[in-house]
């Protein structure tokens, strides 16, 4: 139960047009996140579907019915916000209870609720705590537990794990992600962050200037990028963009930005096809990173698997993998 | 910082307190001095030869002093709560909602922190005239109140900018109305400029003479500022009246003054330390 779609949603803020016209539709159960560079507009677009912000133009759909005249509070959402966004004089079991308790809901099943959902994210021992006496990532569990209660059918998270710190964001994750598949419910998630993205998606909504560039599976956006924003928005380290005109060897005609991930390079001492020095090398265990200076293409990022002896100054050769080319156009445009 | 500068800015602060208590210390000792003692070593403390309670004996002997205490708290009082309730209501709304006008809107009400309420004595008698409330409390109550009400918003409307948008969202979420949004979540986080706008705001108007003279000056309406004229002569004063009946009137807007005291703190610094 929570199907949504939207047709052509128009925002401006006086001339300013923060969201050109967006077309989506989210099936039953699905997990999409926006993703995109900070003012591309996908907060503005998660308040638009929230009810929280008019859009100018357009229609938004939820289960089939047009919401956009119909209150926040009526549309049968919950938000997660990124400040965590809890009533300071509440406690915790108030805070849950709050929506229901507006809503008229009987007091033994909001208790019922708060209890199940309390239980689900390991806060029994503070229900009686006010926010102020909990951790960051406490207080972000009690968000999410906020929106559980109302059994929504539509759960909008707006950047929610930002806040916390970098362990504590991937535990966060892990516990969306199996929210995820026991409610089964419909979310939508924004996030700068394309970790974030990549890993608890089912489809990933990349948005850049207030425009949809792409929507696809995780994977489908790091194999297929559609335009050079795409290819170079998803993967870390980002993929490398070299001109064709220094490799005219590899391109066809046409091409004008050559892409090559940096997972996608080969390199050794001996030989290959580029003669480069080694400008920097990070050692991070699992991967290696090293930032070489080319002779042919310039600064190319390369990122090889497991330890190796790379130090800054090395000369070394790199050698792309053909058949994991991207090829752009001159409108950046990807070519097949 | 080393113990020379603090030293410095003790001195330098100690300096400016004696400056401020200084007339309130002066007023204070004579009310409590006979009346020759007064003009003779006006800057004595009281000793036992010059120790006299007869100012403090003449005004709780007028018996309606009393009243002008009760009068002045009236209308403290009220005028606070309705420029606390209005200017945070009007803060709220520029601070919150886009529309048209907006910023006229902010500019226009902050006109009246600059232009003083008095340059429309005239009219504001001749309305008070017109509608039969001259020598009433309520005249004053509504002069104070619009005189208080643009400094409010200004400080007002700044904190509330700096109250999270989440927070407002997620009660419209859950299905606050735009009331309950601004009673229970706001006001409580606003609290501390809250206090200070009623520092502010009490003051002058508890110390004011001139509306009292001109809009009630009947003995019913009269005012602890305007009661203590009456022993201010042409030819002769009754300086101990005078004396402890101001003395007196310190202690109303003391108490007021504590109360609020522990917020004001907190909103004077906020922002300043996070």
């Amino acid at each position: 139960m929570g199907s949504l779609q939207l047709k052509s949603i128009r925002k401006a803020f006086g001339d300013h047009e923060v969201l050109k016209g967006i077309d989506l539709e989210v099936n039953d159960g699905e997990f999409v996140i926006f993703v995109g560079p900070s003012g591309c507009g996908k907060s503005t677009l998660l308040r638009v579907i929230a009810g929280l912000e008019d859009a100018t133009s357009g229609s938004v759909r939820i289960d089939g019915a047009e919401v956009i005249n119909t209150p926040p509070a009526k549309r049968g959402i919950a938000m997660v916000f990124q400040s965590y966004a809890l009533y300071p004089h509440l406690t915790v079991k108030d805070n849950m209870g709050l929506g229901l308790k507006q809503a008229g809901t009987d007091k033994a099943q909001i208790e019922a609720r708060v209890a199940k959902a309390s239980g689900m994210l390991s806060l029994d021992p503070y229900l009686a705590r006010r926010p102020a006496e909990l951790s960051g990532g406490q207080r972000q569990r009690v968000a999410i537990g906020r929106a559980i209660v109302r059994e929504p059918k539509l759960f909008l998270f707006d950047e929610p794990l930002s806040n916390l710190d970098a362990a504590l964001r991937v535990q966060t994750r892990l516990e969306i992600a199996g929210l995820h598949r026991r409610l089964k419910a419909t979310m939508i998630y924004v996030t700068h962050d394309q970790v974030e993205a990549m890993t608890l998606a089912d489809k990933i909504v990349v948005l850049n200037a207030g425009a949809v560039e792409q929507i696809g599976s995780p994977m489908d956006l790091y194999n297929k990028p559609a335009n050079l924003f795409v290819a170079g928005f998803i993967g870390s380290p980002q993929m490398n963009f070299i001109s064709s005109e220094r490799l005219p060897e590899l391109a066809q005609t046409g091409v004008k930005t050559i892409g090559i991930r940096p997972e996608h390079i080969a390199l050794s001492r001996e030989s290959g096809e580029w003669k480069s020095k080694v400008i920097n090398a990070e050692h991070l265990g699992a991967d290696t990173i090293l930032y070489l200076e080319t002779e042919v293409t310039g600064l190319l990022t390369v990122r090889l698997f497991g330890e190796h002896r790379y130090t800054a100054d090395d000369i070394v050769f790199a050698t792309p993998d053909r058949t994991s080319l991207h090829r752009f156009d001159a409108n950046d445009r990807a070519m097949l | 910082m080393s113990p020379v500068r603090t030293g410095f800015v003790h001195l330098a602060l100690m300096a400016y307190t004696v400056i401020a208590i200084f007339p309130v210390f002066l007023t204070v000792i004579n009310s409590f001095k006979d009346r020759n003692a007064i003009f003779r070593s006006p800057l004595q403390v009281p000793l036992p030869s010059t120790f006299s309670l007869i100012g403090y004996q003449t005004v709780l002997g007028q018996a309606d002093f009393i009243h002008y205490f009760q009068n002045s708290f009236i209308v403290t009082v009220a005028a606070i709560v309705l420029v606390l309730l209005f200017g945070a209501m009007a803060a709220f709304a520029l601070s919150e909602y886009r529309f048209r006008g907006n910023a006229l809107m902010g500019l226009y009400m902050a006109i009246g922190i600059m232009i003083p309420i008095r340059l429309g004595t005239v009219a504001i008698l001749q309305g008070m005239v017109a509608t039969g409330l001259v020598n009433t409390l309520t005249a004053l109550i509504l002069v104070y109140t619009a005189q208080g009400i643009p400094l409010a918003i200004f400080i007002l409307s700044e904190f509330m900018r700096g109250v999270s948008d989440d927070l407002k969202n997620a009660g419209r979420i859950d299905g606050l109305s735009e009331y309950a949004i601004f009673f229970r979540l706001v006001l409580p986080l606003v609290r501390p400029a809250m206090a200070t706008v009623a520092v502010f705001t009490m003051i002058p108007i508890w110390n004011d003479l001139w509306f009292p003279l001109i809009l009630a000056p009947s003995e019913a309406t009269k005012t602890v500022t305007l009661g203590s004229q009456i022993f201010i002569g042409q030819f002769v004063t009754n300086w101990n009246a005078v004396l402890a009946a101001l003395s007196l009137a310190i202690l109303p807007i003391l108490v007021l003054y504590v109360i609020f005291a522990r917020q004001l703190i907190r909103g004077i610094t906020a922002g300043a330390v996070k």
